[in-house]
This record gives C-alpha cells, sequence and structure tokens, in this order.
C-alpha cells in the first residue's frame, strides 16, 4: 500500500539526475516511460523505500501522471513501500530452496531477531522477508542482502552475517 | 566428455575480460556474419534445427522468419534475461561468467534481425550481472563491435541493459514488452504476436539468453554442423541447471543424447543424491513441468531408458512423461514431502499471477490454501477431487501460459502421488512430524544398474 501521508517532496541528487538522463537517452524520442522501473531504482536505492513523494518526483521526471508510477512500484516485488530496516534479508522460501533447508533458516532468523516474517528488528537493523525463487537454486538455500546474494547458508552463517550488519 | 559449445570457455582465466574472449575465438561469428546477407543468417538457424531454450521449445529460424518488416518501421530485437522460473539458473550462469558471448550472439542476432536498438531485459535482483553485462557492451563498443557502422558493413546496432523489479510474470514475452514500456507486466493477449506488434507496436523478437547464445556455434560451425549434434528435434547442446538434493548441483552443458539416469547419477554431472539418500521425485524442467516419481522418470512408459531431451522427457505426454521446459532440474530424494513441495510451488504461482484472469487469480489463491490445509493436518478427502477441479478450470483459460504452468505440477503431484496425499489426510497429527517417504515409487536404479 501506498503511505500517501508521506507526501513531503524528496528530489533524486544531482548525480542520479544525471543517470535519469541516460536512461531516457535508452528509449526513442517520446518512449521515456520506459526509463520508469530503472529511475525508480535509482530512487529507492537513494532513498531505502518509495515514498509517495519521490514517487511524485519521479512523475514529473518522466512527464507522467503519479498514478502511473504508482501503479507500477505496486506491481513489483522489489519496491518497499513502506521503509524498511536498514537492511533486508530476502530469503528465498520457493521449493528447490526448501528442499535444502530454506524453512529451518527463515525460522532461524526470526528468531535471532524475535520477528516474524515480514517484521523488522527492534533496533530497525533487519528486516524479514521470505522472497520466491531468485535464480541461485543450486545454491540453496540463499537470500539476497542489498546488490549481491549470500548463498549455502547454515544457520552458522546467518549469525556471521547478522554479525557483519551490526559492526557495518 | 560431451561437446562444449557455450561453456568450453567459461572457466578460462578472465574470460570475462574482451582481451581473453577475443584471443580464445570470440567474436569471430560476428565477422563471419557481417559477410552473409540477413536471410541467409536466419537461413543457417533455421538448418540448426535450434529451439527456443526459454520453455517453450519453439524453432529459432522459423521466430525469426515470421518478423514482419513493414517499410520504415523499426524492429526490435529483446533479449529475456528474466530467468525466474524456480530451479532454473543457468542464462545467470552464462551471463556471469562467459557475458561476451551474449553480446556476441546478440550482435549477430540483430543483424539477423535488423534491429538497431536491442534490449536485455534482466530480473532486478540480477543487479551485480547488469555491471557484468555493460562492462562488456563497453568493451564491444571500444573495439568495434557495437555502434556506427560496425566493422564497416554500414549495420548500426546498440545495446541496452534494462532491470526489472520482481516479477515471474516479466518473463513472459508481452509481459516482458509490457515491463520495458514502463508499465505492470500484465500479458497481452496474442494474436498480435510479437513479431508482428510488439515492443511500441513495431515487429519484435524475444529470446531467451541461452537461444542467442548458441547463434554463435550454429554461425561459427555452420548450421547443418549445429544440427549433427544431439538427437532427432533436439539438436545442439542444453544448458541443465541441476538443484536439489543431489550432491553437485550447477549448471551443465549436456548434449541431448545422455540418459537421465546418467545425468543424475555420474559424477560428470549431479553425481548422485546427496548423503546416500535415494531417489524420489524429480522436476526435469523447472517447476511449471509436470513432477514425475522415480521410475517414471528414469524408464518411458514403453520400459526404456528415459533421455535427456525434448522427445524423450515428454514420452507419455502429461500422463507418465514431463518436459524439458526450461532445463531447471530438481531433485527430490527420498525424505521430501511431495505435498509440502506443491504447496511451495502454489504460493508461488499465488505470489505471480498478474491478476488479470480470474481463474488464473482465484484458482491459484484457492489452490494454495487447500494445499496448506493438507499440509497442516485440516485437509479433507474432498480436498483432493476439489484441487484436481480447480486446476482442471484454470488450464486453458487464461491469457497467458502461467496459468496452465499453475495448474501442472499439482496435477502431477496428484496423478503421482495421490496416495501421500490421502495419508496426510488420514494421518494429520504423523504427517507434522515425519515424512510419507519412497512408497511404491522407489528408486529403480537398483534394478537398473548392476
Ligand atoms: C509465466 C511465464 C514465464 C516465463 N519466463 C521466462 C523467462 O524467465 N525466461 C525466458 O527466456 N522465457 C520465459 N518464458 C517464455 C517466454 O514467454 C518466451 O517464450 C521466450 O522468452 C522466447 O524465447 P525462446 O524462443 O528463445 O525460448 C516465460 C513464459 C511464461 C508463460
Ligand atoms: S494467466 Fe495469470 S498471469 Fe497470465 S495473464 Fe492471466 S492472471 Fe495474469
Ligand atoms: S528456489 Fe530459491 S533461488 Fe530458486
Amino acid at each position: 500500500m501506498i503511505r500517501y501521508s508521506d507526501l513531503t517532496m524528496v528530489t533524486l541528487t544531482e548525480d542520479r539526475l544525471k543517470k535519469v538522463q541516460e536512461i531516457i537517452a535508452h528509449f526513442p524520442e517520446g518512449k521515456q516511460k520506459s526509463a520508469l522501473i530503472p529511475v525508480l531504482h535509482l530512487a529507492q536505492e537513494q532513498e531505502g523505500w518509495l515514498s509517495a513523494g519521490i514517487m511524485d518526483h519521479v512523475a514529473s521526471l518522466l512527464q507522467l501522471d503519479p498514478i502511473e508510477v504508482y501503479e507500477v512500484a505496486t506491481f513489483y516485488s522489489m519496491f518497499h513501500l513502506e521503509k524498511p530496516g536498514r537492511y533486508v534479508f530476502e530469503v528465498c522460501q520457493t521449493g528447490p530452496c526448501m528442499l535444502k533447508g530454506s524453512d529451518d533458516i527463515i525460522s532461524y532468523i526470526g528468531e535471532r531477531l524475535n520477528i516474524k516474517p515480514g517484521g523488522t528488528s527492534a533496533d530497525g537493523l533487519v528486516t524479514l522477508k521470505p522472497v520466491e525463487c531468485l535464480g541461485a537454486c543450486g545454491y540453496a538455500p540463499m537470500m539476497q542482502l542489498g546488490k549481491h546474494y549470500r548463498e549455502h547458508l547454515t544457520r552458522q552463517r546467518v549469525d556471521e552475517i547478522l554479525e557483519e550488519c551490526r559492526k557495518a | 566428455m560431451a561437446k562444449k559449445l557455450l561453456l568450453e570457455n567459461a572457466h578460462v582465466e578472465n574470460i570475462r575480460s574482451y582481451g581473453v574472449y577475443r584471443d580464445r575465438g570470440g567474436y569471430s561469428a560476428v565477422e563471419k556474419a557481417l559477410k552473409m546477407t540477413p536471410e541467409a543468417i536466419v537461413e543457417e538457424v533455421k538448418k540448426s534445427g535450434l529451439r527456443g531454450r526459454g520453455g517453450a521449445g519453439f524453432p529459432a529460424g522459423m521466430k525469426w522468419s515470421f518478423m514482419a518488416k513493414p517499410e520504415g518501421v523499426p524492429r526490435y530485437l529483446v533479449c529475456n534475461a528474466d530467468e525466474s522460473e524456480p530451479g532454473t539458473f543457468k542464462d545467470r550462469y552464462l551471463m556471469e561468467f562467459i557475458p561476451h558471448l551474449l553480446i556476441e550472439g546478440l550482435v549477430v542476432s540483430s543483424f539477423a534481425l535488423g534491429s538497431n536498438r536491442t534490449y536485455i531485459y534482466i530480473r532486478g535482483e540480477y543487479a551485480w550481472i547488469v555491471d557484468i553485462l555493460e562492462q562488456a557492451i563497453a568493451e564491444a563498443h571500444a573495439n568495434g563491435w557495437l555502434g556506427k557502422n560496425i566493422q564497416g558493413s554500414g549495420f548500426d546496432c546498440q545495446i541496452y541493459v534494462q532491470r526489472g523489479a520482481g516479477a515471474y510474470i516479466c518473463g513472459e514475452e508481452t509481459a516482458l514488452l509490457e515491463s520495458l514500456e514502463g508499465k505492470r507486466g500484465n500479458p497481452r493477449i496474442k494474436p498480435p504476436f510479437p513479431a508482428v506488434k510488439g515492443l511500441w507496436d513495431c515487429p519484435t523478437v524475444v529470446n531467451n539468453v541461452e537461444t542467442i547464445a548458441a547463434v554463435v556455434p550454429i554461425i561459427n560451425l555452420g548450421g547443418e554442423a549445429y544440427a549433427s549434434i544431439g538427437v532427432g528435434k533436439s539438436t545442439g547442446t542444453k544448458l541443465i541447471s541441476a538443484c536439489g538434493n543431489i550432491n553437485k548441483p550447477g549448471v551443465y552443458e549436456i548434449d541431448m543424447t545422455i540418459s537421465v539416469e546418467e545425468f543424475i547419477f555420474s559424477d560428470e554431472y549431479c553425481g548422485g543424491i546427496a548423503n546416500g539418500k535415494r531417489l524420489k521425485a524429480c522436476i526435469p524442467g523447472g517447476s511449471s513441468v509436470p513432477i514425475l516419481p522415480a521410475n517414471l522418470l528414469l524408464k518411458t512408459a514403453k520400459g526404456e531408458s528415459r533421455l535427456m531431451n525434448y522427445e524423450s522427457l515428454a514420452d507419455g505426454g502429461f500422463a507418465t512423461g514431463s518436459s524439458m521446459g526450461s532445463g531447471g532440474f530438481i531433485v527430490l530424494d527420498e525424505d521430501q514431502c511431495v505435498v509440502r513441495h506443491t504447496m511451495s510451488l502454489a504460493r508461488f504461482y499465488r505470489h505471480e499471477s498478474c491478476g488479470q484472469c480470474s481463474p488464473c487469480r482465484e484458482g491459484t489463491g484457492w489452490m494454495e490454501k487447500i494445499l496448506m490445509n493438507i499440509e497442516y493436518g485440516k485437509g479433507k478427502m474432498s480436498d483432493i477431487d476439489l484441487l484436481w477441479d480447480i486446476q482442471r478450470r484454470i488450464e486453458g483459460n487464461t491469457i497467458c501460459p502461467l496459468g496452465d504452468a499453475a495448474a501442472w505440477p499439482v496435477a502431477a503431484a496428484i496423478r503421482h502421488f495421490r496416495d501421500e496425499f490421502e495419508w496426510h489426510i488420514n494421518h494429520p497429527e504423523e504427517a507434522q512430524k515425519r515424512n510419507y517417504g519412497l512408497a511404491n515409487y522407489a528408486d529403480v536404479r537398483d534394478a537398473v544398474l548392476v
């Protein structure tokens, strides 16, 4: 659900605005709407999530109606419409990962952080988000953390990753 | 050792870099292709018998020849790197380890199809692979394989990488095009097909990463030589991503003459079932294709050894066969629960349904709920028939094949593992504590291998 309450106007940084122009140039004249998903990625990278304010900014950059941005942002599962924790543990829960113990990894993370899937730890550090197949089934169980994958997870690896996040 | 056409050099040190790739004969297919006519390239691809590697197995040369060519209208080639079918991770491997092979294939294919702007649509989660591809594209530019007037041929071509943002449905070609136009990934009604009306209503060909990469050896060797590898209509080599309870999960390039048994048990490939367990079942072509119990997997209904190719995997139709699909090979050992695994796949399809068609939107939700009930000890015997009924009403009644893809795994699980479903329903307590085991679909290997 879009948080319409958060309408504070936010803008992209200078270098990201330059990147937006580069992305628009990937497409023929008048087809700048195609840049929407990549630009939303830039916006989320900057803000950590997509507030209505940043989405309205994106709409104006691409000469779109805000609703065209909202309907796209709500369709794709990588876009966060609520502010998540500083780190999002996107743990794959689909069949092939389940065969290799993803259920146990998800419940172990939940135990360690005292949260349910979908929740954020009390200190705001980690959100646990079970996701569907990430194309790493042979290296299961696994999760996405930021730009990269963490594969061959075990309880011990989870402990190490948590430690890493706490220290960072 | 099977002949390798795609991954031969995948582990050469620094093969990701242009210099090493070029030293190993890279971009020779472009040199050769630019001296041919586009029609002649299409002809070679037709002769090769190459079938689309994205899942449907449609002959690539034929698809290319359907591309409409109205005067003054741009044409587009779009490479499908969305790879989200559970069990499938071969395109990622190819792009991550040998990115120039894809770029080379794209230059040749773009020339053949007359595409001056070519897009790679990659799933959003493969964020680091975008960097690898963009680096390869920049190197190809710097060395004159992309850009204006490539190698003095008069042909201009640019390749752009576009990230998706998490939606399995965007692998379906018309949903992909919607997404590339900056919209929700709702599949379009066909016809018109993309070859006539695709990206921004212009003629478009959408091909899988592996399909495009295979164009390189086809041009280098010639279509006929490529077709001589493999068997029947399963020509060339195929990448298989193997996962689940095996000793050596990973991506393997096979020539399609080997048996399923050899693929699972030989050390060259999966290396057998992990932890000394026995084989229970397998989904041989990505989550959307029917699951087969061990006995039907290793031998066809006629008692012949089943081979790793399109025809043999499909032998017996859905009654006793399955499908090559995307080459996502998922192996279940004796400890795995078919009900739980099917429930997990049902959840996947419910989550990924775009919601446009009621049978898919509602049906996937119902199937997930019923399977959860059975798995968590609240199932009724009538639920099995209800599930069967729902999947039957989805199949064939939707805009895109995701509906079928959601229905088939449930149908096959009931068809082949009905007793396991019944046991769950009759023994709710016990089913929470242990799994059903092998039952009568025992690994027949003991009897086969001496
Ligand atoms: C729900 C659904 C998901 C699909 N996902 C993919 C995918 O991730 N990658 C892919 O190449 N093809 C996928 N396809 C198949 C494409 O629609 C299309 O047939 C394919 O990209 C054509 O390329 P090919 O002829 O080279 O195989 C999917 C199809 C459906 C119905
Ligand atoms: S079958 Fe499902 S995914 Fe495909 S268009 Fe219909 S609702 Fe969408
Ligand atoms: S099922 Fe987890 S990455 Fe594919």
